[in-house]
């Protein structure tokens, strides 16, 4: 924990604290303990905390009157040892259905790529994603680890309605839409796993640190699934990590 | 109960907004003006997180089920009771089967309506503020009916009307701060951000103001950040975004300046015709 942040006023009631600007593992974690200092200790009177990849914004109470007072509070807590509680991280195994029905840019980006349709899905079904963080939508997750012959760039004109659970890969970054949305990216496939549940008594399952693994399913799997999770009977699989 | 005649062309029910769900992706969202919606509070010597209903431009009329009182606050679409002419900024007593209506826009852009106790719409995460995908609607549409409590006539209170400047509308002055990428700005950008009038282009809502002139750069995207209301997105094509109480929480587009919260206020209640400059507040 030797990292040097800066530290900047963000308007009447926030502070910006910036990382270098790399998406980096290590960044994420140091993040995470940070955010997790100031939940835990409650010496500064923040109302929300937004992480990015390389930063975390706290969000005051009030007016910031004395900002170089209110650095140094946070500079305490940052260099603070005491022993946290160690958040808990999981793996969260995400069922998805890449038929053509669904992928609908599927064949595009196969014949740009040359890649063939099969090897397209093994790329983006092996790998184990990590949460940065979740921003641009409410339960829209931003994953690290896509495979380098999988960045295909963003769709010259968005579309308008993309499904919700629709999976799908912009530049360098893959995702799933928690909701119908304009967007941009190729899309892939679809999963019938809800990201963002105000019914459920979590409303986003995942959070930042955790990882998401996506799992090929066929389509008539994909729609028992889908009548398994109406009728609440799904069952999410998680595994436990150490993060 | 109130219940919605007619809709107009945005209105929604909304208080300070929902606080504390960044972690989830969740905007804050809340009413554009705070200045104006506290103000309606105010009078009826409510909570200031009381729920308002948020009017853009006119153009709707409601029905009072039950006996309350209310007021009117932010721009002036002369509103009616029963098509007789009543005040903004006053505490107006309303009975069972009078009906509010909203007509000509005389100034501003965004207009609250309070009722004693605030609306009782569901509340999702902590708040009653309309958002797609959080509440059930988004917006109010005709034949909707919104719960509050019934009150009768309490005589202590004054009906004393509020004299409000109207520097709050007519102000071309909108202050802000340097926000983290400033100083990606040169000397000439700086000179055009402050000197140059601006404007609101028809792409406007709750979530963003696109303005229509243009600050040339080849800035590159910054690593996805924090971006909150008031912040001002700078994009490659030079056009100009003023993030509103419905953005997003994270974006990728270098934030340039962040506004005052009293000018995210004075900001909320511009128009396509009005024009602005910002100013740099140390």
């Amino acid at each position: 924990m030797a990292e040097n942040l800066t530290y900047k006023r963000f308007g009447e009631k926030a502070i910006l604290i910036e990382w270098k600007s790399v998406i980096d593992d290590f960044i994420l974690n140091d993040i995470l303990i940070y955010k997790e200092k100031l939940l835990v200790n409650k010496n500064v009177d923040f109302i929300d905390l937004i992480q990015g990849y390389n930063s975390l914004t706290v969000i005051f109470r009030s007016y910031i009157n004395d900002f170089k007072k209110q650095v140094s509070i946070l500079k305490t807590e940052y260099k603070s040892t005491q022993n946290i509680k160690e958040q808990k991280y999981y793996q969260w195994e995400i069922p998805v259905c890449y038929d053509l029905e669904f992928g609908i840019d599927l064949k595009e980006i196969s014949q740009k790529s040359n890649l063939d349709i099969q090897e397209i899905i093994n790329l983006h079904s092996e790998v184990v994603y990590k949460i940065y963080f979740i921003g641009f939508l409410p339960g829209f997750l931003y994953l690290g680890g896509l495979n380098e012959r999988l960045y295909f760039d963003r769709k010259p004109n968005p579309r308008l309605n993309v499904v919700k659970g629709a999976v799908g890969i912009g530049g360098m970054q893959t995702g799933v839409y928690p909701n119908v949305s304009a967007g941009g990216w190729n899309i892939i496939g679809k999963t019938p796993i809800h990201f963002f549940d105000l019914e459920k008594e979590v409303t986003c399952f995942a959070k930042a640190g955790d990882f998401i693994k996506f799992k090929s399913i066929s389509l008539e799997e994909f729609y028992h699934i889908e009548n398994e999770i109406l009728k609440n009977k799904y069952q999410l699989i998680k595994i436990s990590t150490d993060a | 109960m109130l219940k919605v005649l007619k809709a107009g062309f945005f209105t929604s029910i909304q208080d300070k907004g929902r606080v504390g769900f960044a972690s989830i992706g969740v905007p804050v969202s809340g009413v554009m003006d705070f200045f104006s919606s506290d103000l309606t509070n105010h009078i009826l010597n409510n909570s200031l997180d009381a729920a308002v209903i948020e009017i853009t431009l006119g153009a709707c009329k409601f029905l009072f089920l039950e006996n309350t009182e209310i007021a009117i606050s932010g721009g002036n679409f002369s509103p009616t009771i029963n098509d007789k002419p009543i005040s903004i900024n006053q505490r107006i007593i309303v009975e069972k089967h009078d009906v509010l209506s909203f007509g000509k826009v005389k100034y501003g852009v965004r207009c609250y309506i309070a009722v004693k106790g605030g609306f009782l719409s569901e509340i999702k995460l902590g708040s009653r503020s309309f958002y797609r995908n959080v509440t059930k609607n988004f917006l109010l549409k005709k034949n909707d009916i919104i719960n509050y409590n019934t009150f009768d006539q309490d005589l202590r209170d004054s009906n004393s009307l509020i004299k409000i400047s109207k520097n709050h509308f007519e102000s071309e002055i909108i202050e802000c701060f340097k926000g983290p990428e400033f100083d990606l700005l040169n000397k000439e950008q700086q000179n055009i951000l402050f000197e140059k009038s601006f404007s609101l282009s028809i792409d406007n809502n709750r979530m963003g103001f696109k303005l229509n002139e243009i600050v040339e750069n080849n800035f590159e995207q910054i690593l996805t950040s924090a971006v909150i209301p008031g912040t001002v997105q700078i994009t490659p094509s030079g056009k100009l975004i003023v993030l509103m109480r419905d953005c997003q929480v994270t974006g990728g587009y270098p934030r340039i300046i962040q506004l005052t919260e009293n000018s995210i206020n004075i900001l909320a209640q511009k128009t396509t015709n009005n024009k602005f400059k910002f100013k740099l507040i140390p």
